[in-house]
């Protein structure tokens, strides 16, 4: 399950943020799920997703278990796996889900989805305008459109909003609001850069659903003290 | 959870991972898990790296650092000892796992995560039918988490509402009785990260079942996310956006189900017609 709503952010922070998802429903269409989850993720790579996942495998960004000494300080880490990699190891039938920051690029990779006709269902987490722009150019009629009324209750209790913007990537929480402000501080302390800390992150983010780019813009800004 | 303590070697990589606050370094000066805090969600055994340095060594090479004021600090996704232990999780407890572990199918429902497809799979299931809006509110996310306890105050406020829950939904199953919103005894005291109540009512509703929703928010100890869904008309368009606008809500980011998908199991007719 990939878990999209609730990004935090305003339309100006939003954009360029798009994460294209395909799902067999339970009792429906699971049967051959499968490799037709595949066939999405493989016709993807044309289009260099930033970021892709599936929740039983872990997303392209993700820990390393076997970490030495000689790796560390060496051979280097190794932050993400391949594409192909990622979709050979998926074991059974589940979400797939890519991420993009280019709307054109999103616009191509729909339209070739399209004539796919895999059958799974696809959706499209982003600014909705942006979608419904996109639906016109690859002559989609959208099925139905699920809006976030954002965060209530007792949200005294919220990070603040960068933090916020950051740790909202991963809908499931796995990128905690305490981890978000570690990255932030080591960025505006000069002891990491925009890049890294984004990847860090994105390594608790198991649906692959991070969007490093957005969280590279929003550390940059930060790091400038904006 | 558990944190080893012959392994740690208290470098304190783990205290800001834990998706809810519930790891700190104890008195000993090694890492300690909160039990009653932690909603089992593995994100700390599942995604820090593990060098496999030894602890022994690593604790006196810690302290001969410290006393040059020089610090051992490992990359910030790290443990450096492997020292996390996963427990083996019995009921009501495990509740929290299932919950809280995006990595763990919920039995109720077969999906990963807290909820139901909702309209996600919409083209294919047609559980929402046009004229009708899926509402979703989510206690606990973004972050905080959230006791069933709590969640039971919000289901019977619903249900005295005159909502019906959705059916596949793990809190509708766990429910003692749906006609009055209560929670099985046994798992109010349980926390977890998230977890959604799903409710639908009639686009006519929708502005009076808001407006519920938002009272049980007022009252709310942690915090709740909303969301609400229709069926697009055959133009593509929806009639949703407008009353949301009129009630006050921002409409930027949503989900978008382009109804591509359709029904193929054997035992099922094909055809994905629109509803
Ligand atoms: S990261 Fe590992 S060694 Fe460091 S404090 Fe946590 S459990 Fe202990
Ligand atoms: S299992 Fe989850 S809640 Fe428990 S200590 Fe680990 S990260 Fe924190």
């Amino acid at each position: 399950m990939t878990n999209t709503l609730h990004r935090f952010g305003t339309p100006d922070t939003l954009n360029n943020d798009f994460i294209v998802f395909a799902m067999a429903a339970k009792g429906f269409n699971e049967q051959g799920a499968l490799d037709k989850a595949k066939a999405f993720l493989r016709a993807a790579i044309k289009y260099q997703p930033i970021n892709m996942g599936n929740a039983l495998v872990n997303s392209l960004y993700r820990p390393e278990k076997d970490l030495t000494f000689i790796k560390l300080y060496f051979v280097g880490r190794q932050q993400k796996t391949t594409y192909e990699k990622l979709i050979d190891e998926i074991p059974g039938p589940g979400s797939a889900a890519v991420v993009f920051d280019d709307p054109n690029k999103v616009k191509n990779f729909v339209r070739d989805v399209k004539q796919l006709d895999l059958g799974l269902s696809i959706n499209i987490s982003a600014l909705v305008d942006d979608v419904r722009n996109i639906c016109g150019e690859v002559e989609i009629t959208p099925h139905a459109v699920e809006y976030t009324l954002g965060f209530h209750g007792d949200t005294s209790r919220l990070p603040e909003r960068d933090t916020l913007s950051l740790t909202t990537m991963c809908g499931h929480g796995m990128v905690s609001a305490n981890f978000a402000k570690k990255m932030i501080d080591r960025v505006k302390e000069g002891r990491m850069d925009p890049q890294e800390a984004a990847c860090c992150m994105a390594k608790f983010c198991v649906c692959g659903v991070f969007n490093t780019t957005r969280a590279m813009r929003v550390l940059n800004r930060v790091k400038k003290g904006q | 959870m558990k944190i080893s303590k012959e392994r740690c070697v208290g470098c304190a990589n783990c205290v800001p991972i834990c998706s809810v606050g519930a790891i700190y370094i104890g008195d000993d000066g090694l890492a300690e898990i909160n039990t009653e805090t932690c909603v089992e969600c593995h994100n700390c055994y599942r995604s820090l790296s593990f060098e496999h340095l030894q602890p022994g060594l690593t604790r006196t090479i810690r302290r001969v650092l410290k006393k040059m004021s020089l610090r051992f600090q490992p990359d910030p996704d790290v443990c450096p000892t492997e020292a996390f232990i996963p427990d083996e999780l019995s009921w009501p407890r495990i509740v929290r796992r299932a919950f809280s572990d995006p990595m763990v199918t919920h039995e109720s429902t077969g999906v990963h995560g807290r909820g139901t497809e909702e309209v996600k799979t919409n083209d294919v299931s047609h559980r929402i039918k046009a004229g009708d809006v899926g509402v979703v509110i989510e206690f606990g996310r973004p972050g905080i988490g959230v006791y069933f306890r709590e969640v039971q105050k919000a289901t019977m406020a619903l249900a005295a509402a005159g909502v019906v829950f959705e059916e596949g939904n793990p809190v509708t199953q766990m429910m003692a009785d749906r006609a009055i919103g209560t929670i099985r005894e046994d798992v109010l005291d349980e926390k977890v990260l998230s977890c959604i109540v799903e409710v639908t009512v009639s686009l006519a509703d929708t502005a009076k079942a808001l407006q519920t929703v938002k009272q049980i928010c007022r009252a709310a100890e942690t915090v709740i996310s909303i969301g609400v869904s229709t069926v697009c008309n055959e133009d593509g368009s929806e009639p949703l956006r407008e009353i949301l606008e009129r009630e006050g809500y921002q409409t930027g980011w949503a989900k978008v189900n382009l109804g591509l998908g359709r029904a193929s199991n054997a035992s099922i007719s094909t055809g994905g017609t629109r509803s």
